[in-house]
């Protein structure tokens, strides 16, 4: 099977955001960057998928040249090459514009499947995905826990998450896309071999095709509380003794 | 005109539905609202929807839609958005929406704004907040293009019983043709993977790790805090995909809704799958080494610092009476 991956790089958990002077997007060169979490499994996913049925992974990925570092960190796990479609507009794009993008790159490679991570950490929009499926004119089915594919017959049969602790088998034929929900599968870490490896694996640059975006973010702000949070401080010791008092006392809770 | 897509399951509108209706009167302003409701049989929910105070009831009824699939969904809503030409289509943002809004957005070259938590202004003029980063960062955003423009509403952002009733608005059916080839997905029925041997729902307090833990030997400490406060060990969604805890026990969008007397948290950053699982939750108490870390939104009680010092200051505490 051919499948391809799509995998964004997003700043790490540990990162404080900044934002610009006009406060419209966040200063980016505070920022470090990891691989999207649920993109992570996807290719994990994809990875033990040619370990079964045979055939080659594809990272592909939209933004500007910093997202190297996520491609060859999917490389070095074992992925067998990769599209970048590079442009410094895509740091901040919608949904829309890097699903254009992504489609450009996928249409002629004609993939058998193509799994994308659920969303991503930081416009958590969820959509590039589906918006790529539909560009790509093929069936997709989303937050799936479980990859039965039979290449044979061309079809595949995925275990979709519902809420609340349902499932719901889906089937449909190939080629399709799926989005894959964290803790599909478990992770493997790339060795050092695979790293070696991947320095000489082919990266192709693919150019920006025309995008319109969708949406636009007028401001960025630190989110307003719901509550007033009283904080408690003092050592641990006494924290610990005026938590306990207060939930006692005050909440009555305990 | 705005219109809010209801959304079923087995037979009944789920709550996210009339929260949807509630942010739509929210945003109308001099708008009219409708509501549309599709499915195999939809004439008792459709009845239901004409006492929202909407001006009136879309349907459409095909077999095709009797279980759900986004490619006969997505051709039902299309009709159904195209014969009421609305400027905004609200949809809750539940597991179905998210499968399918967005492949409805995309084909009819419309914007499509998700997770909508709160609106500033109304009709043309609005704006729409979202959760970005995380949850760190709140952004506000405003659809381009022509309308119809896609919005989804988080779950619990907006309240249910704040849906202005009254009236009895006329029910319209839409014909839609579905083709049978046109639908690529063939869905099975429904399941839950093993009865849940434990009920959340039910506990009256709940201590709750995530992340910060960081590895499966230190359940242990926050076992022993929970046997301490009489409370249920619970966690957030990566430590149950860790292994660490089974499953069943994860709070949140794809595990369990909880509303306890006390919920703690430990080592919880709050990322808005996990919020929407328990902000009910009567006392919120957060331990985070992180003082912007998006828990302390919905929190009663903090503590900033390292779990790794506070939870056996916390358990020496609570065994000394």
């Amino acid at each position: 099977m051919k499948i391809a991956v799509c995998i964004k790089q997003v700043p790490t958990r540990e990162w404080q955001p900044r934002l610009t002077d006009d406060k419209t997007w966040i200063r980016e060169h505070d920022v470090s960057y990891e691989m999207n979490e649920p993109d992570a499994y996807a290719l994990e996913e994809a990875l033990r998928l040619r370990e079964k049925h045979g055939g080659e992974v594809v990272v592909c990925s939209a933004g500007p040249a910093r997202v190297q570092q996520v491609i060859r960190e999917a490389l070095a796990r074992g992925a067998d090459r990769a599209l970048h479609v590079e442009d410094d507009r895509l740091a901040a794009a919608d949904a829309s514009v890097t699903a254009d993008a992504l489609a450009a790159a996928m249409a002629e490679e004609r993939f058998d499947l193509v799994l994308t991570g659920l969303q991503s950490d930081d416009l958590g929009q969820a959509q590039v995905g589906v918006v790529l499926a539909e560009k790509l004119a093929i069936p997709h089915s989303t937050i799936i826990m479980d990859v039965q594919a039979d290449p044979a017959s061309g079809s595949v049969r995925v275990k979709r998450e519902l809420e609340g602790g349902w499932f719901q088998w889906i089937a449909m034929p190939l080629p399709a896309l799926l989005t894959i929900q964290s803790g599909i599968n478990q992770l493997r870490y790339a060795t050092l071999k695979g790293i070696m490896a991947a320095k000489k694996k082919e990266i192709r640059k693919v150019a920006m095709p025309d995008a319109r975006p969708m949406q636009q973010v007028i401001g960025l702000a630190l989110p307003t509380r719901a509550k007033e949070t009283r904080q408690i401080t003092g050592s641990a010791g006494e924290a610990a003794k005026e938590l306990v008092r207060v939930l006692r006392e005050e909440a009555r809770v305990l | 005109m705005i219109l809010v897509i209801a959304e079923q399951r087995d037979g009944k509108l789920n709550r996210a539905s009339w929260e949807a209706i509630a942010a739509a009167q929210a945003l109308a302003g001099e708008l009219p609202v409708k509501a549309a409701i599709i499915g195999g049989s939809v004439a008792a929910l459709a009845a239901e929807l004409a006492s929202a105070g909407v001006a009136e009831v879309l349907t459409v009824e095909d077999p095709a839609l009797a279980s759900y699939t986004p490619d006969a969904h997505t051709i039902a809503l299309r009709a159904v958005v195209e014969s009421a030409s609305p400027t905004f289509v609200l949809m809750p943002h539940t597991y179905q929406t998210r499968d399918c809004a967005p492949m409805l957005a995309a084909r009819m070259g419309r914007a499509l704004i998700t997770d909508v938590t709160a609106l500033s202004g109304t009709g043309k003029d609005a704006a729409f907040t979202r959760p970005m980063f995380q949850g760190k960062l709140a952004a506000q955003v405003k659809p381009l293009g022509e309308p119809p423009f896609f919005i989804t509403v988080q779950i619990g952002a907006f309240r249910a019983d704040a849906v202005r009733k009254g009236g009895n608005a006329p029910v319209t059916p839409v014909t839609v043709s579905i083709d049978a080839a046109a639908v690529r997905q063939k869905a099975e029925p429904p399941f839950q993977e093993a009865k849940q041997a434990v009920d959340l729902g039910q506990a009256e307090r709940i201590v709750a790790v995530g992340r910060g833990i960081k590895s499966q030997e230190h359940i242990a400490i926050a076992e022993k805090l929970a046997a301490a406060l009489g409370a249920e060990l619970a966690a957030s969604r990566p430590i149950c995909d860790n292994g660490w805890l089974p499953m069943e026990r994860q709070i949140g969008s794809s595990g369990q809704t909880v509303a306890p007397k006390l919920y703690l948290a430990l080592g919880i950053s709050g990322a808005i799958q996990h919020l929407v699982g328990m902000k009910g939750s009567r006392t919120i108490v957060a331990i985070n080494k992180d003082a912007e870390a998006p828990i302390f939104e919905v929190a009663d009680y903090g503590i900033v610092g390292d779990l790794f010092e506070i939870v056996p200051a916390l358990i020496a505490e609570l065994e000394k009476n």
